[in-house]
């Protein structure tokens, strides 16, 4: 098998068409001109283009990578805003309430103290008119008793003259 | 293809190399002058129309958030680019057209190989040889311009014993000067081994109790011939940087 591989080799031949070397000549130019084309083509045109267009997505996604480190910085400082102004608030209402509160005290201490007074000013009223209730009941009493032991000693058939009979009767209801 | 047939009844006929003739495209002749049009000039001016439509159609939009075109272009140019600044620093990125050249048209022209029945340029010494003697004649005369005298430098290992620098230097010289024949070779070779094994597979095709395996051997080839395609543009890519950073910066 071998020796019919080689008799055809033979028979197409160069054995290896590489190492014919009357070809090598057109080979060469033709080559010469391909790479003289390719470097016109990637020099002039191609390589340009394709580096501005990857410098220019550079800086596109640098640009757009600041932005948005930009609008993060925004952001936070609106978030601080909001923060600030609701302490505020909280702070303002606190104020407020405290306001409020002291001016309700304080109404209402005036209130109290007012209706202290008027409640003191009837009590003593009240004391009055209970004494005075009570003077006219004694002195009711005192009259009552000296009808009374007036009536009890002419019951008995004596005669008492008012004068024995006011001072007996004072004397007992001292004792 | 007469002969072929009649070898056909004797067995198996194995022309792995046959692809890798070259005739003009046009009409039946054989004679190849330095002008003709070749199905390897087809090929390769198919490879500049496909950087061609890749980078200039695709990035023509120029838009902010690229369609499916523009990402491969800038995903390739990046690529590159970070390859050159890495290695070269900032100062060979001025050599960045250069390179992307040929990374363009050694990856271009290897994957449209891989259409079948095409004709693959890179899988040729010729082309292999000019494209690494290009980088390797650029890159010396660049190290003697930028550095002068000192590029010799790169030579002298002034990291190692004084005894061991003259040896050193010897087989660095000798390294220097084999550059561009491993630079050419590794491209040419993996590139032509691979379609030839696909070939090889596709002649025990033929036979009845072996074609399976030999279609799915084809399968394999043509996936890793896929990953070959980009891994040895990739090489003499970055191969080209390392040399071009040793003209910039010689010292070690």
């Amino acid at each position: 098998m071998a020796t019919e591989t080689n008799s055809a080799e033979a028979a197409s031949a160069p054995g290896m068409p590489q190492l014919d070397f009357s070809t090598w000549g057109n080979q060469i130019f033709w080559l010469i001109l391909a790479l003289i084309a390719i470097y016109l083509i990637l020099s002039r045109v191609a390589l340009p283009r394709i580096g501005a267009v990857l410098a220019e997505r550079a800086g596109t996604i640098t640009n757009d990578l600041a932005a948005a480190e930009d609008l993060k910085a925004k952001a936070v400082e609106a978030e601080e805003a909001y923060n600030k102004a609701l302490a505020d608030a909280r702070a303002e209402a606190q104020r407020i309430v405290d306001e409020a509160k002291a001016e309700i005290k304080g109404e209402l201490d005036v209130a109290i103290a007012k209706a202290d007074a008027e409640i003191a000013a009837k009590a003593a009223e009240s004391e009055k008119a209970i004494s005075e209730i009570r003077a006219s009941a004694l002195e009711n009493v005192k009259v009552v008793a000296k009808d009374t032991a007036k009536e009890i000693v002419a019951a008995f058939g004596g005669k008492a003259d008012a004068k024995t009979i006011t001072a007996a009767v004072t004397a007992r209801m001292k004792g | 293809m007469a002969t072929e047939a009649a070898k056909e009844e004797s067995g198996l006929v194995f022309h792995p190399m046959d692809q890798f003739i070259i005739k003009p495209f046009f009409g039946d002749g054989s004679e190849v002058a330095w002008y003709t049009v070749t199905n390897a000039t087809v090929w390769m001016f198919l490879a500049v129309i496909a950087t061609f439509l890749l980078l200039v159609l695709g990035s023509s939009k120029r838009s902010v958030i690229p369609s499916r075109m523009q990402s491969v272009a800038e995903l390739a140019y990046g690529f590159v680019y970070k390859m050159v600044e890495d290695i070269c620093g900032k100062d060979g990125v001025k050599y960045f057209p250069y390179i992307m050249t040929l990374f363009m048209f050694i990856v271009c022209a290897n994957f449209l190989g891989l259409i079948p029945t095409s004709f693959t340029p890179t899988s040729h010494f010729a082309v292999t040889v000019v494209l690494a003697l290009a980088v390797f004649l650029t890159v010396t005369i660049l190290g003697f311009v930028k550095n002068g005298a000192s590029f010799l430098s790169l030579f002298w290992v002034a990291s190692a014993p004084l005894a061991l620098r003259p040896i050193l230097a010897i087989i660095e010289l000798i390294s220097y000067f084999v550059r561009p024949v491993s630079h050419s070779i590794r491209l040419a070779g993996n590139v032509m081994a691979g379609h030839a094994v696909i070939k090889v597979f596709a002649g025990f095709a033929a036979l009845t109790a072996v074609s399976p395996i030999a279609i799915v051997g084809i399968t394999a080839m043509y996936g890793l011939e896929v990953l070959v395609s980009f891994i040895q543009a990739y090489v003499f890519t970055i191969l080209t940087c390392v040399y071009l950073k040793d003209a910039l910066h010689p010292h070690h």
